[in-house]
């Protein structure tokens, strides 16, 4: 980035072609990722801020919101305990099929969301394996919020395991080893020797987690029966009003989470800055590959 | 190599992870194969061999091609200038590049489709020149180029970024020109990363959902992709051609990981080597 004035210019360092670049690829890029989000802001106050105001408040709304924040209450700290102890599990110890349980930890990254509620509807439907005797047992986890928390789970499971793997694997054992030949317990050894180690990186994986928990649309879609008022998140309340033909109705629920996307990219950039988050990965959904010891 | 086992915690922190893998992860799949497999070899070709899945599959994987192949370009672009150039609002691009990874789905979608329907800021113009994006394969493509774009720059970005530029100086010091030293030098390097944030791209194309259904029109055998096609038999109660058909996506998803994993980590390697 800083180009020292003695040294010879690196190939693409002529003016012409520097221009043509970076304005072709801003001009791109503003059209391509910066329209969506000017044109949501712009369409969710096209009626005013009244309008805007009555949408945000209607019971409707209020409700999706409060669904979507308690999923998001139940999944991402259910998901952190996971992905601290699968992380724990894996590269603090030794054990036959180490590497196999990794690849499965990841495996949700690379499923569609529509496969995952497909395969929740499998398992707890009617016609899948337990849905006859949870029936009759009178418990209802489809088409009600113990569905939508399982399906946001899955979808969000690798989150903050993949976050703390590669890190922890890089750092090794010697301190946790050391805390333990010198008497501390376990939980000792993690909350006082690895937990500051791994605090960013953790909080960096529950943050995108979270983004990804609370704007969950596929997986969601299948398992919450949309029923209005009762089983809609805030995505499939967008859905629907948009398909209401309020789409200004749409725009103005879709803002909050556009207001959340920008929040989690601010907090990304000021975990990054804090060390966390590798660069030699995309943010959310790549397989974690082991560097080689 | 021997190593005693002395860090505790082990049986806690593995029965934990793997209820949990067991519960949320291996059950539901597996119930899906189990249901997929139930169908019978017979029932199940004639479901994911029939003319509107097969036609789903072309879209799907026609649209992810073409989404793919313009975020190779624009991706590699991109990653470029953020990395080989400095201007205002350098970071402020680096950062935002992430959107389509943190905006949902559906936002993305309804976002998308206002821009390209025929009344919209670009649909209108396109239009008049002749060129209709919502309601048609290319409003897929741009869905599915869209929600992949960061997986190619952000693979390719730290490559480019620890570019050693004594070989660059080599080059030149040789009299290569910009341009062949870009094809026989540069690229010749990225392109393990190239690759594999292009195989991560296009598994991310195959199975979106939110950010397509709404731009895309959804028209049988034109505008529907596969993962429409599995919504819809669900909803039509035909829960065996929807098991079908989403094990059909299950086990496209299993190559492409396959596939991911090996292409990083090739690149992994190739770029510890050099």
């Amino acid at each position: 980035m800083h180009h020292a004035t003695g040294r010879p210019p690196r190939v693409g360092d002529a003016p012409a072609i520097r221009r043509t670049l970076i304005g072709l690829v801003l001009i791109t890029g503003a059209l391509l990722i910066l329209a969506p989000l000017v044109v949501i802001g712009v369409q969710a106050f096209s009626m005013g801020v009244g309008y805007f105001g009555a949408t945000i408040a209607h019971p409707d709304t209020r409700h999706a919101i409060f669904l979507t924040v308690a999923t998001a209450l139940i999944a991402v700290p259910v998901n952190t305990i996971f992905g601290v102890a699968a992380a724990w599990a894996v590269t603090k110890h030794d054990f036959r099929g180490r590497r196999f349980l990794i690849v499965i930890i990841e495996i949700p990254f690379s499923i569609s969301p529509i496969v995952a509620g497909v395969a929740y509807l499998f398992v707890y439907g009617l016609q899948g394996l337990f849905g006859p005797a949870l029936q009759s047992a009178d418990i209802r986890i489809l088409f009600a919020l113990p569905g939508i928390m399982l399906a946001s789970m899955f979808v969000t499971a690798p989150f903050v395991a993949r976050e703390l793997i590669p890190l922890m694997q890089a750092q090794g054992r010697d301190l946790e080893e050391a805390a333990t030949s010198l008497g501390a317990s376990g939980w000792r050894t993690f909350f006082s020797v690895t937990l500051p180690n791994i605090k960013w990186a953790l909080l960096y994986g529950v943050v995108l987690c979270n983004a990804r928990v609370m704007g969950e649309f596929g997986a969601v879609s299948v398992v919450s029966g949309n029923i209005r008022g009762q089983t809609n998140t805030l995505p499939l309340h967008i859905e629907l009003l948009y398909h209401d033909y309020n789409s200004v109705g749409a725009f103005a629920a879709a803002s909050i989470l556009a207001l959340l996307a920008v929040v989690t990219i601010i907090a990304k950039v000021l975990l990054e800055r804090q060390g966390a988050g590798r660069r030699s990965r995309p943010a959310l959904a790549a397989p974690i590959v082991e560097a080689k010891p | 190599m021997t190593r005693r086992r002395i860090i505790p915690g082990l049986p806690l922190s593995l029965g934990i992870t793997l209820f949990y893998v067991g519960l949320i992860i291996a059950l539901p799949l597996g119930a899906l194969v189990f249901k997929a497999a139930s169908l019978g070899p017979e029932a199940y070709w004639n479901i994911i061999s029939s003319e509107r899945a097969v036609a789903s599959y072309r879209v799907t994987v026609l649209s992810a091609l073409a989404a793919t192949l313009f975020n190779l370009v624009f991706g590699l672009a991109l990653a470029w200038v953020l990395v080989r150039y400095s201007f205002p609002g350098r970071r402020l691009v680096d950062a935002i590049v992430d959107l389509p990874f943190a905006l949902p789905t559906a936002v993305a979608g309804i976002a998308l489709t206002t821009l390209f329907a025929p009344n919209g800021w670009f649909g209108g113009p396109l239009l008049e020149a002749g060129i209709r994006v919502a309601y048609t394969p290319i409003g897929i493509v741009i869905a599915m180029a869209f929600t992949s774009l960061p997986f190619i720059v952000r693979t390719v970005q730290p490559v480019l970024e620890d570019l050693d530029p004594a070989l660059e100086e080599a080059a030149q010091s040789l009299g290569g020109s910009d341009v062949s030293i870009f094809w026989r030098v540069i690229l010749p390097i990225l392109w393990p990363a190239l690759l594999a944030g292009t195989s991560l791209a296009f598994a991310r194309s195959l199975g979106e959902f939110g950010a397509i259904i709404f731009i895309a029109g959804n028209q049988p055998f034109s505008t529907e992709i596969t993962a429409l096609l599995a919504f819809i038999r669900l909803e039509e109660y035909d829960y065996q051609a929807a098991a079908a058909i989403a094990s059909v996506m299950l086990i496209t998803a299993f190559v492409m990981l396959a596939v991911t994993n090996l292409m990083q980590a090739r690149a992994l390697r190739y770029t510890a080597r050099t």
